[in-house]
């Protein structure tokens, strides 16, 4: 038995469940990188050059495609791996997402020492992604049979992580890359290394440090309710019975629908405070602004996953299309009436929601579908983040060139995608509506022994 | 089995699993804010 397989990490008795969380955070702060990978491109814009872009340097469009082909795979792995995640247990997930993770670091290395872009796509893009798929979701499950009293609260810890790793990646590489840097050396491909041998170090210690709860282990003091509640099913589903459920795609929608209406403006934040205060928010300031929201996007994901033990999932994401509508129907009167304290406050609150719907989102899946299975499904789901991601940003980017091309002032070209916004987050209030306790003729049966024998052990 | 902090699982292990997750999370997230104080500068 290897010490990477499942019934090796089933924990002895003693062990105590606040163990996990850290265990988590270990991974989803090293993969949350990802968000920062944006303070390589100008530095990786003047490879040859130095001090600035010489023919033959790479140009920000096709360094674009570096973070685009990540986000791909993320999504790609996590819904194709998450069953073998699922029944091969968080140790081996996490140590084979770590390896991936760094893999892609080495290669991209390789990939800027020699100047081969391709190299990079292949590195960081697929094999970085893969490794963000497999290591998102790794430990997701582990974490909700730890916590089956606060599941919420537990995975927002986790995908807290997530949000917290750009924190911490963003100077850190900063810092690398101004060590690393000679007058005719920009110092990205040793910075890429050093990373790549932290991350190794933070994902292996998370994957030795995690552990699965022994079958039908509860907290002490917890008792399950004797009676099912409306949404919260007692049964699983099978991983790929599942996708056959409306409640699936119904919350797929709820998640896209969401995380479209934060991504697009969280990629734009700084140009959307500048343009639509001209004169009042500086570039300093609007750098301060995007610091802001992305600080109110980690504490939301540990914030609105916490509340939703509490209030229901249901109601958490009632919560995030309801208030979301409003907020992005009052931007518009900020900008007309120059409250950059309004704008910036209603920014926050939309960009609280949009991490929170990435951390509630598991809780969500467990109620609905079971523990089992339910970071396999949670890959699958991952899916309609990939979708968010292209449709966001060309949402907001395309509407206001279309916008400003036909003579609205720059100050209003945000205007209309914050209606559309607004409207989007309509219809996913309607999805969230609609979704009702799956039927039982999707659930597992005492004698369904698909997957038994890798998660019957744990 | 417990969910309490005994035998297998000592304080020292809980503050140094947190504490090594943690110091560069509160690092990262000060540094952010600090960037952050010049919105209203």
């Amino acid at each position: 038995m290897s010490f990477l397989d499942r019934e090796r990490t089933v924990a002895k008795p003693g062990f105590s469940r606040w163990m996990v969380p850290p265990a988590a955070l270990c991974m989803h702060l090293c993969i949350g990188q990802a968000y920062a990978f944006s303070v390589f491109n100008l530095p990786m814009t003047k490879l040859l050059g130095i001090s600035q872009s010489a023919p033959g340097d790479w140009k920000l469009t096709e360094l674009g495609w570096i973070f685009s082909i990540a986000m791909l795979f993320l999504g790609a792995s996590a819904a194709l791996f998450g069953r073998w995640v699922e029944e091969g247990g968080p140790r081996k997930a996490m140590f084979t997402a770590g390896l991936c993770w760094t893999s892609g670091f080495v290669l991209s290395a390789i990939g800027v020492y020699t100047h081969q872009l391709w190299l990079i796509y292949v590195g960081y893009g697929v094999l970085g992604g893969i490794g963000l798929g497999i290591g998102y979701i790794s430990p997701v499950s582990t974490l909700i049979k730890w916590f089956p009293d606060r599941p919420g609260m537990a995975t927002g810890m986790a995908i807290m992580g997530f949000g917290g790793g750009a924190f911490i990646a963003s100077p850190l590489s900063v810092w690398l890359m101004a060590k690393f840097s000679t007058p005719t050396h920009v110092g990205v491909a040793e910075t890429f290394l050093t990373l790549g041998a932290i991350y190794l170090c933070f994902t292996w210690i998370g994957a030795t440090i995690v552990r699965v709860p022994p079958a039908n282990w509860l907290p002490e003091g917890y008792t399950p309710p004797v009676q099912a509640q409306k949404l919260i099913t007692r049964n699983d589903v099978y991983v790929y019975d599942a996708l056959k459920t409306p409640q699936f795609w119904l919350i797929w929608w709820v998640l896209c629908l969401n995380v479209t209406a934060g991504i697009g403006v969280l990629g734009q934040a700084s140009a959307m405070s500048q343009e639509m205060f001209p004169g009042k928010v500086t570039v300093v300031a609007a750098a301060g602004f995007v610091g802001l929201i992305s600080l109110f996007n980690m504490l939301g994901r540990f914030f609105w996953a916490s509340t939703s033990d509490w209030i229901g999932r249901k109601n958490t994401y009632f919560c995030f299309f309801t208030i979301g509508t409003v907020l992005y129907i009052l931007v518009p009167h900020t900008g007309a009436t120059g409250s950059v304290a309004l704008f910036v406050m209603c920014f926050v609150i939309i960009i609280s929601m949009y991490g929170g719907g990435f951390s509630t989102v598991p809780a969500y899946l467990k109620d609905m579908f079971g523990t089992r299975y339910v970071g396999a499904i949670h890959g699958m789901l991952l899916t309609a983040w990939s979708a968010a991601g292209i449709l966001g940003p060309v949402l907001i980017n395309y509407i206001r060139e279309y916008q400003i091309a036909h003579g609205v002032p720059k100050a209003q070209g945000y205007n209309v995608t914050m209606y559309i916004m607004a409207g989007l987050l309509v219809v996913g209030f309607i999805c969230n509506a609609l979704i009702r306790p799956v039927h039982e003729r999707h659930h597992m049966k005492a004698s369904d022994t698909r997957g038994v024998a890798a998660t019957a052990k744990a | 089995m417990s969910n309490d902090n005994q035998g297998g699982t000592t304080t020292l292990k809980l503050v140094l699993a947190w504490g090594f997750v943690g110091i560069p999370l509160v690092w990262g997230v000060l540094q952010t804010l600090s960037n952050a104080m010049k919105l209203f500068q």
